[in-house]
């Protein structure tokens, strides 16, 4: 295989037309030849800027040149020095604006592609059997960890390396938390990839109990007095669903894209043999133009619905991955940019029969420093559909904080957690993820679990 | 893995099932719900909490076959277990925040319909054991889909039956009873009813006239049932709010029932087709060409 210095390796990929009617994942991954050639274009720079782009602060210029030397098991046990889940972050971390947009290469011409060569060593290791193993004595003490999620599983995970004897505690019925009913099996498979990274987590010696929502089940304070936890760490995640306000939204063909995306990826219910329904509509709307919009677009897309991106600014402000957005224009998601919802239209039946928009224009930049959407009066309009999917993001789940007493939050209701160690209001209490700043990105999460798990060995070194 | 202590058939399609879930029997309360699953792939059902037992980590549940799910659920028998069973979840009675002096203090009346008997129970015998007695009325489409009556009557002030055909008690829906108890010069502080939403519907309807402050328990389509999915959204007194986290129990007077019984229709298509599904087994063909 022939390699240009300034160019990546092509990383094949199912056909667009093929991939928009099936469920199989989207990028099929380097080959060990392709892996190789890629990283044969690492430069190994002494002062590695791609390591502090990264939030778990992998080695990356070290596993690279092992997958440049072919030596596939050593790249693996680099990685998951640093991570948990590398099969889950080589595909859905944002490597453009993290370890690869630091990336030297990139400046004369493309980037290393570090996610692609760190999905293929994930892969590799997990085809070949090989898992992390942790042969840290035994600390005694005990850490709850609540939520499955990245931020919990890796909090989990570096807290078993070290020796503790740890526990998540899941809600729902299944561990993984936005891996498995928020991230599509088109991005992110769950039998061979989630499911995998789980259990290499168990095999560090933690313990997951499922259908144990803390807050109800039991408090964080019984967990500590009663279950003889001496530290706990809060990854709950993001939360309740926002709605827009507007008129309609509670009409039978409106969901929140939480909704959607759990009926189809955790229940299964693209599956038309899974005993949960969804709703399959002619025309949808999504409303919204984040990773978790696209994500929702294109389910709907394979369950073969017509489907349109609803978004209030232009494609510049798109908040979501470029090569999400990308995907699914080659898929034939419509995008209905400078658009924004008023009402949503409904039949004598209650079902939606339409969403009324108005046209926006970009005026001066606002708080986040994007130019603010101001409409265009007059300029309503109806786009004709049968099913709304609002993606506009979540707020906090008040449930652990109402029944955690002296845990607090700021005012948007988040979990005010220490930067550097993780460490929340309340003594042996750590929090990260979502629940801390709201809804971001998986690596984010990992990294503050990685932080915490941190921050709690310090504290419990400090009490023993 | 969640053993079912005791399975037993208590009427026509309604079934009552005592299942092991330590950590729901030691924190529930009444008013609140939890959701179960048959089997790995299976639908989470929410279901109110009937009953519970502390010591023994018990918690009881009725239900009635509606649908593909329930009626897998229904074949369960003693001794099989259950996949999941989680909570308890959404918040609990009111009542139970108020001290036992001022509860004696008021009238309070129940009314049941239907399946709703088995949610209506926990609270009447949770104010018999603060030595509150609450009338009830139980209202049922006819004598044989009646439950709970002995139950009930063992902790109930008045017990009021009624049945729609009148085979059995009085004649005449819930609301009849309503107005005939409080023509008959009785006076109640607050009702809490609960069964189908068109029966609370009315129920509220009635007690609005009557000024008697109602509460409502509401099931509304869910799916995760912790705040995360939204699906359970219902509108009360104009804002929207999430039945699992902010519910069950809502104001009956500002509730949008008209707007949640549409709401509630959302997958009638779907799960009428697979009940059918599941009744013909092999020989299912419904001749709509979509089919597997």
């Amino acid at each position: 295989m022939e390699v240009d210095v300034l160019k990546r390796i092509p990383v094949r990929e199912q056909e667009p037309k093929t991939r928009a009617t099936n469920f199989d994942e989207v990028c099929l991954g380097y080959n060990a030849e392709e892996a190789q050639c890629e990283a044969s274009r690492c430069i190994n720079c002494k002062n590695a800027q791609c390591i502090k782009g990264c939030p778990v602060a992998i080695n990356i210029p070290g596993f690279i040149e092992q997958v440049k030397n072919g030596d596939f098991k050593k790249a693996y046990e680099i990685i998951s020095q640093s991570s948990a889940l590398p099969a889950v972050c080589g595909r859905v971390c944002p490597q453009e604006t993290q370890c690869e947009g630091k990336c030297i290469r990139g400046i004369k011409g493309d980037p290393i592609s570090i996610g692609k060569l760190e999905r293929f060593v994930a892969d590799w290791a997990s085809e070949n059997g090989i898992k992390p193993v942790s042969d840290a004595p035994k600390k005694g003490k005990k850490v709850a960890v609540i939520g499955s999620g990245p931020a919990g599983l890796t909090c989990a995970g570096d807290l078993a390396r070290m020796g503790y004897d740890v526990t998540i505690f899941e809600a729902l019925h299944e561990a993984g938390g936005v891996l498995v009913y928020g991230i599509p099996e088109f991005r992110l498979p769950k039998e061979k990839v989630v499911k995998k990274e789980i259990e290499n987590v168990k095999s560090l010696g933690v313990k997951i109990e499922t259908n144990v929502i803390i807050g109800k089940s039991v408090t964080i304070d019984e967990l500590v007095s009663e279950e003889g936890y001496d530290a706990v760490f809060i990854g709950s995640g993001a939360g309740l669903p926002k709605f827009m306000g507007i008129p309609g939204e509670t009409a039978s063909g409106v969901f929140s894209a939480n909704e959607y995306l759990t009926r189809s990826n955790l229940m299964k219910a693209y599956d038309p043999a899974s005993p949960t329904p969804i709703k399959i509509g002619k025309k949808v709307a999504v409303v919204g133009g984040g990773n978790v919009a696209m994500d929702a677009a294109r389910t709907a897309l394979r369950l073969g619905s017509e489907v349109h991106i609803v978004y209030r600014r232009s494609e510049e402000e798109l908040p979501a991955r470029v090569e999400e957005v990308h995907h699914a224009k080659e898929e034939g998601v419509i995008f209905d940019l400078l658009t924004n919802p008023v009402e949503i239209l409904t039949d004598e039946n209650g079902w939606v029969n339409g969403i009324k928009c108005i046209r926006m224009e970009l005026g001066e930049p606002d708080e986040s420093g994007r130019r603010r959407p101001v409409e265009v009066a007059g300029s309503e309009f109806v786009i004709d559909v049968d099913t709304v999917i609002m993606s506009l993001g979540t707020s906090p789940n008040p449930l652990i904080a109402s029944t955690t007493d002296g845990l607090d939050v700021n005012k948007r209701g988040c979990i005010i957690a220490t930067e550097e160690q993780g460490a929340t209001s309340k003594d042996g209490v750590y929090a990260g993820g979502d629940a801390v700043t709201g809804a971001a990105t998986v690596i984010l999460a990992m990294g503050a679990g990685k932080t915490a798990a941190q921050g709690i060995d310090e504290y419990l070194q400090g009490k023993a | 893995m969640y053993r079912i202590i005791e399975a037993r058939n208590l009427a026509a399609n309604i079934y009552q099932m005592i299942v092991e879930a330590p950590r729901v029997a030691k924190k529930c309360m009444p008013g609140q719900f939890l959701i179960v699953r048959t089997g790995p792939d299976s639908e989470r059902i929410a279901l109110t909490i009937c009953d519970y037992d502390r010591e023994k980590g018990t918690i009881t549940i009725v239900f009635q076959t509606v649908g593909a799910s329930t009626e897998v659920m229904s074949k369960l028998k003693t001794g099989d277990s259950f996949h999941d069973v989680v909570g308890p979840l959404g918040r609990p009675s009111e009542l139970i925040d108020e001290p036992a002096d001022e509860l004696k203090k008021k009238n309070i009346l129940f009314v049941a319909g239907g399946v709703g008997t088995a949610p209506v129970y926990p609270q009447v015998k949770w104010l018999h054991e603060q030595g509150v007695a609450a009338d009830v009325i139980v209202g049922a489409k006819t004598k044989d889909i009646l439950i709970l009556e002995d139950e009930m009557k063992a902790v109930a002030g008045n017990l009021y039956v009624t049945t729609d055909d009148g085979s059995y008690g009085r004649s005449g829906m819930v609301t009849k009873v309503i107005e005939d108890l409080v023509g008959e010069g009785k006076k109640y502080d607050v009702c809490i009813a609960i069964g189908p939403m068109i029966m609370m519907k009315f129920v509220a309807k009635l007690t609005k006239e009557l000024n008697i402050p109602t509460i409502v328990s509401m099931n509304p389509i869910m799916v995760d049932g912790t705040g995360m999915c939204g699906a359970c959204r219902i509108i009360v007194g104009g804002e929207v709010k999430f039945a699992c986290v902010d519910g069950p129990e809502f104001d009956g007077h500002l509730v949008d029932f008209d707007g949640a019984m549409k709401r509630s229709q959302m997958y009638k298509t779907e799960e009428g087709k697979k009940l059918l599904e599941l009744q013909e087994g092999d020989t299912h063909h419904g001749g709509c060409g979509n089919c597997n």
